[in-house]
């Protein structure tokens, strides 16, 4: 395990050289000078901020130096300042708002997962029945449907019309001075809708790839031997064929880690949730390239080692790839 | 189909024969029984029609004005309504079909090219080569899509090409390990060998023995990425980073769905639902397309 795991690591470090690279180059997407474009494109960006651009990324070195300096400064985790009028260090601006959400996307992943799996075995056990067909259909509807437009229809009814849930923010005016459950009560119902726009992205593709490896697994020998045996289709199903359909589902929640960060730009900003997506976004309108450009590396770098996290869990699960036959 | 098939490159000697007898024999009776995916293709053939006809089928002019008749509820003069500007929902949708269009076949285009090219020679080469290249994709696949894609349209102005451009630079590592996959199992067939005895340069091999036979999932790939370009070009225009009003998408309808929710539900209604239908057929197809082409399934 230990040699796995330090070799994991070891090839991270090519990956993270890549990732700065290509944040790198967009930075020099702009054709010509880019500081100049940026000027002319927008008035927004007073002469300041573009000798303070200028400094930061040091764009009146030559290309080499440029990125050297400025891995140097993301190795020492100084991602510059802000455009903004607050003019605060990135970092921190990204440190208050990443723990909301990754406390969303985690809690909707469980949300996810503990649907997904159920609704998985159900078709795959269920197989080309009335039942399975329903899920094959709300699959590819669930594959279709534009999160940001679920978002909209969800504020109409929940929030509009029935007027059941509050549509934007994580609190109500003045919800600190309640008491404590008066106050998780308010937060719960602030979370409902965004969560469930969250989760539903990857609802669809989930149920989907859990029936395919429920379906693979059942065709194997090892679960006829087990029916064979008489045990009982429950066991053979919850206890048998469940544990090796749930393996490559851990792979699968690596992937789809990006998708859930990426994911948070709509429904923070839908929601008004004061999280990392809802600060990209603001950054992209404004033009704050220092947020942009340290958000993408962040997320990128969180992409990683959700990733290795998931290749970990995976070898812990799997002895065939922790003693190396993979 | 037919046109499709034969334009990625199986016209003369050996392709052709095949590709027709395929086509007439497994493919087309195998999709015709599909319902779902006939349906997916009748609805794509009818959106092509929609947007090429648009002028003519659209009641009104798509961005004409008419004070008094602001976020008037849909009627028969108004099927789906009027947003805030009082011009006819109905007529830009159907215009916006054209942007989906656009959007979907340019980007996707883009991405197929790239992804294409990359699994062929990361297949083929190997060693080095293929090591470099899967690097880039698993370097790519770090960043989240999103975000890469709204941090590029920073720097840039937002416009549609720009758009397409950037949904394709940033959507092709799915097709490139795709056809590494099949090209890494391709180029181990005697007739691969054989060529090479010929004397085949490796450019003739790739291209002319090697990609003719890994179209099929190339083509499943680029229906199901027209898909998902439309909802990535839809969420953009929506966020206001898309296509720029006054120019109608579906995307930037719903803009104005969200900033007068409370009283008018048919600005978010309508236009969601041309998304919904639109990527429920281009997945339907795919998904027939990928039955139809896969040996393994049951006839």
């Amino acid at each position: 395990m230990t040699t796995y795991l330090l070799r994991r690591i070891i090839m991270l470090i090519p990956l993270m050289f890549g990732i700065t690279l290509i944040t790198f180059s967009v930075i020099h997407l702009a054709p010509g000078e880019p500081v100049e474009m940026q000027m002319a494109m927008n008035p927004k960006v007073g002469k300041e901020a573009k000798e303070r651009l200028t400094k930061f990324y040091g764009l009146d070195k030559p290309l080499h130096e440029q990125y050297f300096s400025w891995v140097g400064k993301i190795v020492q985790l100084d991602l510059g300042r802000s455009f903004s009028s607050d003019n605060r260090p990135v970092l921190d601006k990204i440190k208050e708002r990443l723990p909301v959400t990754i406390s969303l996307n985690v809690i909707a992943m469980l949300l996810e997962f503990g649907l997904a799996i159920p609704i998985g075995i159900l078709a795959a056990t269920s197989r080309d029945t009335w039942l399975d067909k329903g899920i094959t259909v709300f699959v590819f509807i669930g594959f279709a449907v534009p999160t940001f437009w679920l978002a909209l229809l969800l504020m109409y009814f929940f929030g509009v019309r029935l007027n059941w849930l509050p549509i934007s923010g994580l609190h109500t005016l003045g919800s600190d001075s309640w008491g404590i459950f008066h106050y998780l009560w308010d937060l719960a119902k602030h979370l409902i809708m965004p969560i469930m726009v969250a989760s539903f992205g990857s609802l669809a593709g989930l149920s989907r790839y859990m029936r395919s490896a429920m379906l693979n697994v059942i065709s194997q020998d090892y679960i006829t031997t087990a029916r064979a045996k008489g045990l009982p289709e429950r066991v053979v199903i919850y206890k048998h064929a469940l544990r090796n359909a749930l393996l490559p589902l851990i792979t699968l929640l690596g992937f789809s880690i990006p998708g859930l960060i990426g994911g948070s730009v709509i429904f923070e900003t839908i929601f008004a949730i004061p999280g990392m997506g809802q600060l990209f976004y603001q950054g992209v309108m404004s033009r704050d390239y220092p947020v942009v450009m340290g958000i993408l590396v962040i997320g990128a770098f969180l992409t990683l080692i959700g990733n290795l996290i998931a290749d970990l869990c995976y070898a812990f699960a799997d002895p065939r790839i922790r003693h190396g036959e993979g | 189909m037919r046109l499709l098939i034969r334009v990625f490159g199986m016209e003369r000697g050996r392709g052709m024969d095949f590709t027709h007898s395929y086509f007439n024999s497994i493919f087309w009776p195998r999709i015709r029984r599909n319902r779902l995916a006939l349906f997916g293709g009748s609805v794509v053939i009818t959106l092509f029609i929609i947007s090429l006809l648009a002028p003519l089928i659209a009641p009104y002019d798509p961005s004409a004005i008419n004070a008094f008749k602001v976020l008037s509820h849909p009627s028969w003069q108004h099927w789906f309504g009027t947003d805030e500007l009082g011009r006819d929902v109905l007529s830009r949708v159907l215009f916006g079909a054209r942007v989906s269009l656009k959007v979907g076949f340019v980007a996707v285009g883009i991405a197929v090219s790239i992804g294409t090219v990359i699994g062929l020679v990361s297949g083929y080469y190997s060693g080095l080569v293929d090591a470099t290249l899967m690097r880039l994709v698993d370097i790519m696949l770090c960043f989240p899509a999103f975000f890469l894609i709204l941090a590029i349209i920073t720097f840039l102005e937002p416009s549609i090409w720009y758009i397409m451009m950037v949904i394709g630079l940033t959507g092709w590592m799915g097709v490139a390990r795709l056809v590494r996959a099949e090209t890494l199992s391709i180029r181990e067939m005697d007739y691969i060998l054989a060529a090479r005895c010929i004397g085949c340069s490796h450019t003739r091999i790739i291209f002319r023995h090697i990609l003719p036979n890994a179209v099929s999932p190339i083509l499943v790939s680029a229906t199901l990425g027209i898909a998902g370009a439309i909802l990535t070009e839809s969420a953009l225009s929506f966020l206001g980073i898309g296509v720029q009003p006054p120019t109608p998408s579906w995307g930037n309808i719903l803009t104005s769905g969200k900033d007068y929710i409370e009283f008018a539900w048919w600005l978010s209604l309508f236009p969601g639902l041309a998304i919904l239908i639109t990527v429920l057929a281009y997945n339907l197809l795919g998904e027939g397309i990928r039955d139809a082409l896969d040996p393994r399934v049951k006839r």
